[in-house]
């Protein structure tokens, strides 16, 4: 029985063996920081846990009160993330396709510098453009759009852009799509660009002669799997940039919560209020919501057969 | 003469998608794209201006957006500069240096191995494998920032170097590209290696590795980014001034500049802001420009590891 075992075990590591040999590091890296957190977060959503004592299970009560008691969650945090979500997400990727669109009936030098300039900002995002975005936004005289608007006459006073609730959410979103041509963008760039012209050949010997029928029937279509592609990295990028309304306006929470996001909540949770088991529930539901907009996704542009 | 300049650019030749040349159907798209471009590039130029801005025409107002006369006086200052906790700014530098670069190379090695191994080997759990890395395409690192930390204190990375490099290297975007990208090399090449007696390590370095350089290069690149740019491992993760990284120190520049120039209404305080401004816009310009430079060398490779990134 021993030597039966070990001799299937010998047997399968000369068949298989290598491969996952070649797997090992990628794969304890993958279990350590993606799926064990990602369980340890579900596992904490259950629990009251404040980092000192031992987690305790309380059983939904954290989901309960996140949707019954947290007022900041359901009149802030939720209606700003969908706002957010849904004019950076869809808008972000329908802005991003009609871009590699257009850069794909470009010849190739002048296709490579647009799609350069437009993919840039995307590449450094966050830190080194809090700078930029401060100096053009600052709530003095000295601010770059303060002192064009006084310059034409169309404010008096200085505005305080990035503390003021109603304009926070807006630059926020305005900041977010400028640096939103990311790798999806590219993707589908060279999905468009990948697709052979005698379709379109054949299309407009068959009587097509717009280009709108063209995208619709013959682009896309074709290009579906980078289409889902640009998708996931829209809506992943999305939810990860949850921590520019904090980044630009300073402060976690956010000027009366005008910027404040569904990650700014977690963190609000979990590292100002240790109130961990809370803020694992609240990461779930961001989880959940991931999942939800990709399945979605999936659904629209699954590959037929 | 010009009848034939005239039929060049007016044409069926330069129509429609990947054209040669120029055609007047393409002005459109000029139109659309140039005051766009302008806009998207708005930004940079700013910082590339400030950077070089002297202090007085950074006071400057009303303030002006371009420089006029340029000063390396801002890159002197935030090099020779200390954060108040006494590490130089050449130290954050240095660890961005060494952690980027370990980042980037161990990141290759490990995602195209496993690439390798999920493209050309055949064993059981090969599409199951592949489908769990799919799924974690949409994997939101910022969501399980708590448990994360909770498992990086369970393994004492707290305050280590390694905690800047661990954790980023298993990313599920790169691991895919590769798988991609290896699936377009021929199988009779490995199976003629494999014919002549080369060892699976063989073939992996001498033969898989040369043929996906453009997916190397692009996995280069989205680690650099991920790594250069970071700033959540130095604020979560560690505590010791001396193991962060420039992006971090950069970030607490602009923090505190940007509290400032919100509070402060008094000249001094805004004289700070505005003094901050410029060395945190030659550190901005530091960060940035690496990404630039390096896209460019490659954006070719990019594109062309793009085309396989389809998600079926």
């Amino acid at each position: 029985m021993q030597s039966k075992l070990s001799f299937r075990f010998q047997h399968w590591l000369n068949k298989e063996g290598s491969a996952y040999a070649f797997l090992s590091a990628y794969g304890v890296l993958f279990i350590v920081f993606i799926v064990v957190p990602v369980l340890a977060a579900l596992a904490l959503s259950f629990t009251f846990f404040d980092t000192i004592q031992q987690p305790q299970f309380i059983g939904l009560r954290n989901y309960i009160s996140l949707i019954t008691q947290d007022d900041t969650f359901m009149k802030y945090v939720l209606p700003n993330t969908i706002q957010f979500a849904v004019l950076v997400g869809p808008g972000g990727y329908v802005v991003a396709f009609l871009l590699a669109w257009i850069l794909a009936q470009l010849p190739k030098l002048p296709r490579t510098l647009f799609a350069l300039i437009l993919y840039s900002p995307s590449m450094t995002a966050g830190v080194a453009m809090a700078v930029v975005w401060k100096a053009l936004f600052s709530g003095d005289q000295t601010g770059y759009l303060n002192s064009f608007l006084m310059g034409l006459g169309a404010i008096q006073e200085p505005i305080q852009w990035l503390q003021s609730p109603q304009y926070l959410m807006p630059i926020m979103i305005v900041v977010t799509l400028w640096s939103s041509m990311g790798i999806g963008f590219l993707a589908m760039l060279a999905g468009i660009l990948e697709i052979n012209p005698e379709l379109y050949e054949a299309a407009a010997i068959d009587g097509m002669n717009s280009r709108w029928q063209e995208i619709f029937y013959i682009t896309i279509p074709s290009m579906r799997p980078q289409m889902l592609f640009g998708a996931v990295m829209a809506i992943v990028s999305t939810f990860q940039a949850g921590a520019i309304g904090v980044t630009l306006s300073g402060s976690n929470p956010t000027p009366q919560y005008a910027g404040q996001l569904i990650v700014n909540h977690i963190e609000d949770y979990g590292f100002l209020r240790y109130e961990m088991g809370y803020a694992a529930a609240i990461s779930v539901v961001l989880l959940l919501m991931v999942l939800f907009f990709t399945r979605l996704s999936n659904r629209v542009f699954a590959s037929e057969a | 003469m010009n009848n034939r300049w005239f039929r060049r650019y007016t044409g069926m030749r330069n129509r429609g998608i990947n054209p040669q040349g120029f055609h007047v159907s393409q002005l459109k798209f000029y139109v659309v794209l140039l005051p766009l471009a302008a806009i998207m590039l708005l930004p940079i130029v700013f910082i590339f201006s400030s950077a070089f801005k002297p202090p007085d025409e950074l006071f400057a107002y009303p303030p002006r957006f371009f420089v006029s006369n340029p000063t390396l006086k801002n890159f002197t200052d935030l090099l020779s500069k200390t954060s108040t906790s006494g590490i130089p700014v050449s130290r954050y530098l240095f660890n961005s240096v060494l952690v980027t670069l370990v980042t980037v190379v161990s990141s290759v090695l490990v995602s195209s191995t496993a690439a390798y191994a999920l493209s050309k080997k055949r064993f059981k759990l090969k599409q199951v494998l592949f489908a769990i890395n799919n799924v974690a395409l949409m994997f939101v690192p910022i969501a399980v920032t708590i448990p994360r930390f909770l498992v990086i204190e369970k393994l004492n990375l707290l305050n280590t170097f390694w905690v800047h490099i661990l954790p980023v290297l298993a990313m599920p975007v790169g691991l895919f590209l590769l798988k991609q990208f290896i699936d377009g090399v021929p199988d009779e090449v490995i199976e003629a290696a494999q014919i002549d007696g080369a060892s699976d390590v063989t073939i992996y370095w001498r033969i898989i590795l040369p043929m996906i350089q453009p997916a190397i290069a692009t996995i280069a690149i989205l680690t650099f980014q991920a790594a250069w740019n970071n700033t959540e491992v130095s604020t979560l993760y560690i505590n010791n001034e001396s193991l962060r990284t420039l992006a971090f120190y950069l970030n607490t520049l602009t923090t505190t500049a940007g509290a400032n120039a919100a509070v402060g209404t008094s000249s001094v305080t805004g004289a700070n802001a505005v003094a901050g401004q410029g060395i945190a816009a030659a550190g901005a310009l530091l960060m940035f420009l690496p990404n630039l430079v390096i896209f460019i060398f490659l954006q070719s490779q990019v594109m062309s590891t793009m085309s396989h990134s389809g998600l079926k």
